[in-house]
């Protein structure tokens, strides 16, 4: 790769969120919108915002975007513009346009800025959906995202927090991504890792979401910055806990390597400080604790379905090729939110 | 003492640095790590409890962080030794209430047997310990004003009474529980488990 096209991360992708306790802090104190349409605001800590247009129809509305976390810049483009679309996919919608969300340092190679615009226009092809401008801004470092519209039929909405007693939960992409993205910024990630790394960031969770239709879908998020547990958590309600069972997590290749190395990222240990108490590990396993906290970019949808089609969804996940699994389950409400086990 | 600078380096660097650090550190010297925010403390004392070296942080003058790490092999295999613990049974008596009828055959009978079980248990010498109440026996304690008079009197007595939060939530009684606290399944696993004596009516 041409050193021009390069592009200058550190620390980029959903581990730039901010911390969920400092948002929580900020966002309790701004006036509730009371419009009746508002199906979804901002009482749940969902992925959108949906709105009832008419009976069979609802718009669902989001936006994305963060600084760089691969050097290749049309990479970049691909995996900002899957993670932003992806939001309307956790909300069981689908994607009809977006706009380019762009901060860009003035002296940096207009080249760089075109890979990454065009990254993230094949992703928006690829969704189905039309790219129709955008707003760009000089800025120190690198940004880009997308802010996304799509439309959803009122009852086939997914919220995040209607999971039912009994469910099993279904994750659609593997982890680790935050942990071998930060091993790989100190050269201490093996190119496979990275390779697999990308490939699953760039994927769509559209094929996952349309694969899900064919079954009941009590409730369903997508795993960013908060990573699988954070995410997990704002999906539990006080009358049900979750338990999830360790061995069929699914995780990407080196990603317990890099745990292990201590190739931690901030995120992942706000969002440990954020929950404590609200989780409990019932094994030791360092490791994996680092794995479930670690942020991901343009994670996989974590779905809650009912027990006896669980199998059958997952091997319609499966098909797609993607690295799936039943990770845990929806339990009468035990000691905490969430309880790992083996 | 080896000091690591790692100020204005973002997560995992000053982890990479001091992990690099310690290898070349000789066994009882301590790395001296200093960082300028609280969750780079934190994931470095991480890797050193998950490393099993001695670790302690504070604040230096100028508003910094520091985090002094001891390497300190003997602490570490120490600390590999395993623990053993022997659970002790408390021998306390467990009254499990898990339906509004006492026995199956006629619920009309068996919702005035539960009742007259309850005000029974009442008039005991020693009152049980636990009191649990589950599925239909959640009405007891929220619905029924014959046992939650009963149960309180339990309570006073010294009962533990522990209703089934899910159960309430299923049957819409979460706002009238009267008497006793809310539990979940973990403590009710665990008070059967480690009880003496567990009654089922």
């Amino acid at each position: 790769m041409e050193k021009t096209n390069q592009l200058f991360c550190r620390g980029g992708g959903c581990t730039a969120k901010l911390g969920p306790a400092v948002l929580e802090r900020v966002l309790s104190k701004l006036p509730k919108p009371e419009d009746t349409n508002l199906l979804i605001g901002c009482e749940s800590s969902d992925d959108a915002a949906v709105y009832q247009v008419t009976d069979d129809l609802a718009v669902v509305q989001t936006l994305d975007f963060f600084p760089p976390m691969v050097e290749d810049p049309y990479v970049f483009g691909q995996i900002a513009a899957a993670n932003a679309l992806s939001d309307v996919w956790a909300m069981g919608g689908t994607a009809k346009t977006a706009l380019n969300i762009v901060c860009f340092p003035e002296q940096m190679d207009l080249n760089v800025l075109g890979a990454i615009m065009a990254g993230g226009s094949d992703k928006v092809r690829e969704a189905g959906a039309s790219l129709v401008g955008g707003h760009s801004i000089a800025d120190t470092d690198v940004k880009y995202g997308l802010s996304v519209m799509g439309t959803v039929h009122p009852n086939k909405i997914r919220a995040n927090n209607t999971c039912r007693i009994g469910d099993h939960l279904i994750l659609t992409k593997p982890l680790g991504v935050g942990l071998i993205l930060s091993a790989s910024r100190v050269g201490q990630a093996k190119p496979e890792w990275v390779e697999a790394a990308i490939q699953s960031m760039t994927t769509l969770n559209r094929w996952a979401c349309e694969a899900a239709d064919a079954f009941d879908v009590h409730a369903c998020t997508d795993v960013t910055g908060f990573g699988l547990l954070g995410h997990l958590h704002e999906m539990i309600q006080p009358a049900y806990s979750a338990v999830v069972r360790a061995s069929s997590v699914p995780i990407l290749e080196g990603a317990r390597d890099c745990a292990e190395a201590f190739m931690m990222t901030a995120a992942a240990q706000r969002t440990r400080n954020f929950l404590k108490g609200q989780v409990r590990f019932a094994l030791q396993d360092f490791g994996l604790e680092e794995i479930l906290f670690d942020p991901q970019t343009s994670g996989g949808l974590l779905m809650s379905v009912p027990e006896g089609q669980s199998e059958a969804m997952l091997e319609e996940i499966r098909q797609l090729g993607l690295t799936c699994g039943m990770i845990g389950s929806i339990v009468p409400r035990m000691d905490c939110d969430i309880i790992v086990t083996g | 003492m080896m000091t690591v600078n790692a100020l204005g380096k973002a997560c995992p660097l000053p982890v990479v640095e001091a992990k690099h650090a310690l290898a070349e550190a000789a066994n009882g010297d301590t790395v001296h790590v200093l960082v300028d925010d609280e969750i780079a403390v934190q994931n470095l004392t991480k890797m050193a409890k998950q490393k099993r070296y001695p670790v302690c942080d504070g604040k230096t003058e100028d508003g910094m962080y520091y985090v002094d790490i001891v390497k300190d092999a003997q602490a570490a295999e120490a600390a590999d030794e395993p623990v053993s613990c022997v659970p002790i049974n408390s021998g306390k008596t467990v009254v499990v209430l898990s339906a509004d009828v006492m026995g199956c055959g006629n619920d009309e009978l068996g919702h005035a047997l539960m009742k007259g079980f309850v005000f029974a248990l009442t008039q005991l010498d020693d009152a049980p310990d636990t009191v649990l109440l589950y599925n239909g026996g959640a009405k007891l304690s929220s619905e029924v004003p014959e046992t939650i008079a009963d149960l309180k009197k339990l309570e006073e007595a010294g009962t533990e009474i522990l209703t089934c939060g899910t159960c309430l939530n299923f049957y819409g009684l979460t706002e009238k529980l009267a008497v006793g606290s809310v539990t979940n399944m973990y403590v009710i696993c665990e008070t059967m488990e480690s009880a003496g004596k567990v009654i089922r009516p």
